[in-house]
């Protein structure tokens, strides 16, 4: 579990990634359904969650994952002074993020919030929040979480009567991921690449927020060449001498000295950061027409839940 | 040198593109690609998130819906980054930054040197002496935030890299490889022969600068004492 934000852009060309939330799709419908401007910093909670006490009155809402929790999700819920938040493991998919009124008031560094845990900077002192820590709240958050839940119009008790769809959160597995032809694509044979797309892949378990191993069978390059480092992309899918293919996630390397096959639609890597590992996903070719129209239609779906939220809040 | 041209513009998934000038590693192209980058980020243009300059071309990274791409980022950079070019590209020395680096070559944090030496046939005071006499250009920054590839190493420091990576490498080592030299900005893996480190931070977030290096720089090292290490050290 990290504190992210929408990540620090700007900085790739001293070798520092954007970085920030997994699933920014879910990160801004968390922050939205508490009140929040969409790149509040919240809590990334990866399949396993914690259980939270509150020292004062705070509007939370747990959006993404589906965990097995003791506040209904996907919604706010008006917490308590004194009060906890039991959050136990995800039952489908893998991120949920935990956005509190006024946002998470960790330092910003380098203009954002979120934790980089290679560089140990960001977040809660550069690294994964532990049992037994605080985490500073705005000054005013209890102030803001009363205001902002009494504007809330469908309310139930401490909640609303309604919620918001998870939308990056997969119905089944495997779950289709669109990738756009790579740099070296064309060193693999075709046959390596009916394997590429054919393959149902695992995701294996020395999976992190920097990449993704897929497990399948080993892809290997026609061409033997070594290929000259280059940039690499959110989503690039690198495949090392070892033929096990890598996607990379949010705290990616920026540039990499491996062929890369492919590189996953953008508006998909929000929906693979929601296979936890042992998930299972396979790649459907795009080109970026269709990637295109794969964002919009993220974006449809996005600003259609938010304008939703914002109604319940009459605005 | 021949005008520059871009040998192709591919796309980089759809938020970004790569811009190639060369497959090998060219030093004429590939300080002319670091210039380019000066030039394409110069311009502050609205779509462009990040130019990214590595060894034989640039990354553009952009915002894909943005309206000034009307929906064809490659054509859109293509004729951006010929503009560029026709504008002229910075002369070599106007950019030139020269950045020195105190290095303490003791054994303590030079586990690999009397490796490398052997290797060399030459003993490791020469090898040392050699490392810190070169000149050396950053040729790309990547890996990990502020890891500089240096290029300049004496081809008789020329090593590959271990056979087995090291789980961790200690923070602000300096290391070599075949015909480059780097610092490891934080404890990470790695696989390179460490000859030396540095009490510089390599990357600090909380400085203004936090990258000690850019792309392009002129970089030399200066041998310290474990003393003047102590003295300099930030960690």
């Amino acid at each position: 579990m990290t504190v992210q934000d929408l990540g620090r852009h700007g900085l790739q060309h001293v070798g520092l990634c954007p970085g920030g939330a997994m699933d920014p799709v879910m990160l801004r419908l968390a922050n939205a359904l508490v009140g929040n401007e969409q790149g509040a910093a919240a809590l990334e909670v990866t399949v396993l969650g914690p259980d939270l006490h509150f020292e004062r009155e705070t509007l939370v809402a747990l959006v993404g994952a589906e965990f097995e929790a003791d506040i209904p999700v996907n919604r706010p819920v008006l917490v308590a002074a004194g009060g906890h938040v039991s959050v136990s493991r995800a039952v489908r998919g893998a991120r949920g993020y935990l956005a509190v009124a006024g946002g998470i008031a960790v330092e910003s560094v380098l203009g954002s919030r979120s934790t980089y845990l290679p560089g140990r900077f960001g977040g809660l002192e550069g690294r994964v929040v532990k049992r037994g820590d605080v985490l500073p709240l705005a000054p005013e958050s209890a102030t803001l979480s009363q205001e902002r839940f009494q504007a809330l119009k469908h309310k139930r008790g401490a909640s609303v009567r309604w919620s918001v769809p998870p939308l990056t959160v997969p119905d089944r597995e495997p779950i289709v991921v669109h990738a756009i032809e790579g740099e070296h694509f064309a060193d693999f044979d075709a046959s390596m690449q009916r394997v590429f797309f054919d393959t149902v892949w695992k995701i294996a378990p020395d999976s992190n927020r920097m990449g993704y191993r897929l497990a399948g069978p080993p892809l290997t390059r026609a061409k033997k060449d070594e290929i000259l480092s280059g940039p690499t992309c959110l989503g690039s899918v690198q495949v090392p001498a070892n033929g096990v293919p890598i996607a990379l996630m949010a705290d990616h390397q920026t540039t990499g000295g491996y062929p890369r096959i492919a590189e996953i639609a953008s508006a998909d890597v929000p929906r693979l950061a929601q296979i936890a590992p042992g998930g299972t996903l396979h790649f459907a070719r795009c080109g970026l027409d269709m990637a295109a129209e794969l964002r919009k239609d993220a974006k449809t779906r996005l600003d259609t839940a938010l304008r939703g939220i914002a109604w319940e809040y009459g605005k | 040198m021949a005008r520059l041209a871009p040998l192709g513009i591919v796309p980089l998934g759809d938020c970004a593109i790569y811009i190639e000038f060369s497959k090998t590693l060219d030093l004429e192209v590939n300080s002319a690609v670091q210039r380019l980058a000066t030039v394409v980020h110069g311009r502050a243009l609205p779509w462009v998130r990040d130019v990214v300059p590595a060894l034989g071309g640039l990354a553009l990274h952009y915002d894909p819906d943005h309206e000034a791409l009307a929906g064809n980022a490659v054509l859109t950079a293509a004729n951006l980054i010929e503009d560029c070019l026709k504008q002229g590209l910075p002369k070599p020395g106007d950019l030139l930054r020269t950045v020195e680096v105190p290095v303490c070559y003791e054994p303590e944090f030079a586990p690999d040197l009397a490796e490398v030496a052997q290797a060399a046939a030459i003993d490791p005071q020469e090898a040392i002496r050699l490392h810190a006499a070169a000149d050396y250009r950053v040729l790309m920054i990547g890996f990990a935030p502020g890891h500089a590839y240096m290029g300049g190493l004496d081809p008789k420091l020329a090593v590959p890299r271990r056979a087995t990576p090291r789980a961790v490498v200690p923070e602000g080592s300096v290391a070599i490889a075949n015909d480059q030299t780097v610092i490891y900005p934080y404890a990470i893996s790695g696989g390179w022969n460490i000859i030396g480190r540095t009490p510089l931070a390599v990357f600090d977030a909380e400085r203004q600068e936090p990258s000690l290096f850019a792309a392009g720089d002129r970089v030399r090292f200066k041998p310290i004492t474990r003393a003047d290490y102590v003295k300099m050290s930030t960690r």
